[in-house]
């Protein structure tokens, strides 16, 4: 638990510690990517970021929507929408386990009372082509932090490697409030929980997602992000570069849709693979598009802006 | 006698590559210094989570004086030829010795300092260094199991002067992560090194660590009345992910113990690295376990434990619910058509299909063997079901061991659950092959559609590359059938896949083709596993071939007994006499049956009748399995072979005399052959 003497952080005091103490590291904080996205890495500040040689800091809270991971509220620990809080370092810093576990004892973690651990996990993702080298950070046997050294995006190795950590906001909240639902999550300091804030959002998505979303528009929604992306990096503009940003977003809705589309039980095993590997395509076209616009230093992408 | 002393300090290594790391340093180090000239008493790598060490002691101040002999051109050769050579050895032709009409130079390396040498052993070493994973950090390009962050290096007490990647090397290490003085640490040899790491909180060897883990985890149980279940990857992985490992005891809530043992084992161990615990007095799983701590915290544990236990109990809440969902009614059934929409292979088409396949093999192989067909068929049927339960979902290693449950728990037939668990024995040569025949039948079923599958559709283990495991499947249906001693035709097998195989997705090989590449397979794989066992190579050059396992390795035996006795001697003798006449002779008998006719030399006469008799009592013994009796009854022929031979011109001028007694010769020589050939024994 925290210093015994303070009280543990509340939800949004977690958050705006974590904000505080990036940001004294020079990073950039930004708010969240407002596509729904599965991930945090899915925000065009990570994906697209970690290409090219660009020095880049910045740090952001993402609301990750999974689908399949609804339980209408009645699970403690599942979620369709939580929080990650995504930070991306760029190259990494020598320190960087060291400014990490600052980071942990900014929000209250001891790391003499806690067992504290970096166990090998070499992520990746996928849909967006992304690999890297890190660990899942432990906390007493919980995960808390997945650590990743990005290595390559979007099938590409990366010029220059950045360091990426992605915190379970909910789950590292539950632990230092010492609570086993996240529903009883203080939010505030001011009485409200977790729950008074996204139980109903919770229930009616998790219905949506499992019963009342159509899989016919889902499938023909995909269908038009899918041959839209392609399009708009072909389509001819004023700025006289392919739009490889809006183009990215296409891509970003093409793969919540398909997880919609998934949580219907609407995708075959077989068909499975064949999707992902339309969207890891699609989302590679706007890597390479974007690596290279970084290259040619046509798109105007200096360092702390997006 | 100077030291080296070696630490390449970097963030955390991943456990499971710790082990092999500290074995590739000292091998690949040792070699350097080996073709460096640099003899040494010994060398020692150790690794701990954040280092990797390297400890030679006697090695020389400096370098030998080394002298190598160079060739050089032919006599003769070009002027330029010449010119080239002494350019690249710095000498003049009147320095150069002429040998068997080659200019050959002896070049003088003087030697070098030690020291000198180290820096460049070191970075060839760094920078290829087999890691199976290796990452960037940064801008750099330089490539390592995760930031390197220092090296120490020291020779004789002394910094070895050495730079890679904008790192220098020092006499500088540090402790513990968290336990540690958090300064850097300044050391002068092993012994300090040692004491330093010691001092903080680091347990530098990797067996220190594993020992101290067992010894401290097993007093902790032993006070609470329990027993440590044993696991030496578990140990090996946690060694690896401690710096001081502290074990402690955790506390699980006993409404878990209700799960199978193995589910609650498998959380424990691929989730969360704890040990599972019994309970001493009943031999059952206990509700706690064991947590390996990196730290000794400042509140004895007590928050430690509180977390850990939480992490445990949302994992086995998972595993409740997976074992209630997967227990509901209508599971099988439900699990088998979702298999028809999983893809075991693109050319071999659905598992569903496959479970087809597996069922027709079951039946083919239960009827051979012995074992109740419809069982078996059931067993096929539902043995691959539990890949597609939630519980096989999260766990794969569970696989047929869930499904054993769901089948106990739905009361079918101890043989079917049975074989629904062990289909996937042996997994290796140390895990043990069914014991029932209906798990025989099934387990065979599922390695020779996964054989002979892959054969079918091309796909064979070429040198080292084996990625459907096709080498583990074949050893272990020779296994199966060997432990069970019974008779299967190997050959039947392939068969039987093809009439099983039902519509595949693409055309597959022709069954002629796939056959014989099996049955060379099967052949080379016994082959091993025999010599393996210490049978002698020569006899089962002499002895294997056919494709009845259990008959081919009852002949191997019954060659190796008889030719380790005097009437082996006779064997061999005899028919090597006989074999030595036959390859001599030019004339071709294999369609003669000797006989006695008119004026037939007694000792011919003797040779045949005894022949005659022979061959009936071998025959006999054959049909018994008796290969020992067999051979024994043709080593008795000796006497007569060896007067007949001494006595008797073979090659008699009157050609169907020879014919006759050459045919005798054969007929002897024919005898063994079902058992052996004779010839190929040394």
């Amino acid at each position: 638990m925290a210093d015994s003497a303070k009280e543990p952080l509340s939800f949004q005091d977690l958050i705006l510690t974590l904000h505080h103490y990036w940001s004294e590291q020079g990073c950039v904080i930004l708010q969240p990517y407002d596509v729904e996205v599965g991930a945090g890495t899915l925000h065009p500040a990570t994906v697209l970021r970690a290409l090219g040689s660009k020095p880049w800091n910045c740090a952001y809270v993402q609301p990750s929507r999974r689908p399949v991971d609804g339980r209408y509220a009645e699970n403690p620990n599942r979620l369709q929408h939580y929080y990650q809080y995504q930070v991306i370092l760029k190259p990494n810093p020598e320190n960087l386990q060291d400014l990490y576990l600052g980071s942990l004892k900014a929000i209250g973690l001891d790391v003499n009372l806690h067992d504290i651990r970096f166990v090998e996990d070499d992520w990746e993702n996928p849909t967006v082509g992304a690999w890297g080298l890190g660990w899942e950070v432990w906390c007493d046997g919980m995960e808390v932090t997945q650590y990743t050294y990005f290595q390559g995006v979007g099938g590409i190795e990366v010029d220059v490697v950045s360091g990426e950590l992605t915190y379970g906001l909910e789950r590292l909240c539950m632990y230092l409030q010492n609570v086993d639902n996240v529903y009883d999550l203080k939010f505030n300091k001011a009485g409200v929980t977790y729950g008074d804030v996204f139980r109903e959002q919770e229930r009616q998505f998790s219905a949506f997602n499992f019963e009342a979303s159509d899989v016919a528009t889902l499938k023909r929604q995909f269908e038009d992000m899918e041959r839209n992306v392609t399009r708009i990096l072909n389509t001819p503009n004023s700025l006289g570069y392919p739009l490889v940003l809006p183009a990215y977003d296409h891509v970003l809705k093409a793969s919540h849709l398909f997880n919609l589309m998934d949580a219907r039980g609407a995708i075959a095993v077989a068909e499975r693979q064949s999707y992902i590997g339309r969207i890891r395509d699609l989302c590679k076209a706007c890597a390479q598009e974007w690596a290279r616009q970084e290259e040619a230093g046509v798109a105007q992408t200096a360092r702390g802006t997006i | 006698m100077p030291q080296l002393l070696i630490e390449l300090f970097s963030e955390e290594i991943p456990a499971r590559m710790q082990l092999g790391a500290a074995r590739d340093f000292e091998r690949l180090f040792g070699a350097k210094l080996n073709t460096s000239g640099l003899s040494f008493d010994s060398i020692k790598a150790y690794v701990a989570p954040r280092r990797l060490a390297l400890v030679v002691e006697g090695l020389p101040a400096e370098q030998a004086a080394v002298s190598e002999e160079v060739k050089g051109p032919r006599e003769g050769a070009p002027e330029q030829a010449m010119a080239g050579f002494l350019r690249k050895v710095g000498l003049t032709q009147d320095q150069l010795t002429v040998e068997n009409g080659v200019w050959m130079a002896r070049i003088e390396k003087p030697g070098r300092r030690t020291i000198d040498a180290l820096p460049d052993m070191l970075r060839e070493v760094i920078l290829a260094f087999p890691w199976p994973k290796s990452m960037r950090s940064g801008v750099s390009s330089f490539r390592w199991v995760r930031p390197l962050k220092r090296i120490l290096f020291l020779f004789d007490g002394q910094i070895v002067p050495f730079e890679l990647e904008g790192l220098t090397a020092s006499s500088l290490t540090e402790g513990h992560r968290f336990l540690g003085s958090g300064k850097a640490l300044n050391v002068g040899d092993f012994a300090s090194y040692h004491k330093a790491l010691a001092d903080n909180s680091v347990i530098l060897d990797h067996a220190e660590r594993q020992a101290f883990i067992l010894k401290e985890a097993m007093a902790i149980c032993e006070d609470a009345g329990c027993e440590l279940i044993e696991d030496q990857g578990l140990l090996e992985e946690v060694a690896g992910l401690n710096e001081f490992p502290i074990p402690i005891l955790g506390d699980m809530d006993p409404k878990f113990l209700a799960l199978p043992p193995e589910v609650i084992k498998t959380s424990m161990r691929t989730h969360q690295k704890y040990f599972a615990v019994r309970d001493t007095a009943t031999g059952k799983m206990a509700s706690h376990f064991i947590i390996v701590a990196n730290i000794r915290a400042t509140d004895g544990g007590v928050e430690i434990k509180r977390g850990n236990a939480k992490v445990l109990s949302a994992r086995l809440s998972d595993g409740v619910f997976f074992w209630n969902e997967d227990n509901k009614p209508g599971n099988f059934d439900g699990w088998l058509e979702r298999l028809k929409g999983t893809t075991f292979h693109v050319k071999l088409g659905t598992m569903a299909q496959r479970v087809e396949r597996i069922t027709e093999l079951a039946d083919y192989v239960a009827s051979h063997i012995g074992a109740d067909v419809a069982l078996a068929r059931e067993a096929g049927r539902l043995a691959k079901a539990d890949l597609a339960s939630k519980m096989v979902g999260e766990f794969p290693e569970l696989q047929g061991v869930m499904g054993g449950y769901y089948a106990d728990a739905l009361k079918l037939k101890p043989e079917v659950a049975d074989a629904i668990r062990e289909h996937y024995k042996p997994q290796g040569p140390s895990d043990s092959v069914p014991a029932g025949k209906v798990s025989a039948a099934v387990a065979l079923a599922d390695k020779i559609d996964t054989l002979v599958g892959f054969f079918a559709i091309g796909e064979k283990p070429t040198g080292s590359k084996d990625p459907y495991a096709l080498r583990r499947s074949a050893l272990g249906i020779l296994r199966i059938i060997r432990e069970q001693g019974v008779t299967l035709h190997l050959g039947g097998l392939v068969d039987a896949w093809y009439r099983s195989r039902g519509e595949l997705p693409v055309s597959v090989q022709e069954v002629d083709t796939v056959r014989p590449e099996v049955l060379d397979f099967f052949a080379d794989r016994l082959k091993v596993q025999l010599r393996d066992e210490g049978r002698r190579f020569d006899v089962l050059e002499a002895a294997l071939g056919s494709d009845d396992v259990v008959n081919t390795i009852g002949r191997i035996a019954a060659v190796e007994e008889v030719i380790a006795t005097p009437e082996g001697e006779d064997l061999l003798t005899l028919h090597k006499r006989a074999a030595n006449i036959l390859a001599a002779s030019k004339t071709d008998v294999s369609h003669v049956s000797p006989q006695a006719y008119d004026g037939i030399d007694p000792l011919e006469k003797t040779l045949l009748e005894a022949l005659n008799t022979a061959r009936t009592t071998v025959a006999s013994h054959i049909s018994e399995e008796n290969y020992a009796g067999a051979l024994k009854s043709i080593a008795a022929l000796r006497q007569n072979v060896d007067s007949f031979l001494d006595g008797v011109l073979v090659n008699a001028e009157d050609e169907s005399v020879k014919a006759n007694r050459l045919a005798i010769l054969r007929g002897i020589c024919d005898l063994s052959a079902p058992i052996a050939d004779l010839s190929k024994i040394a």
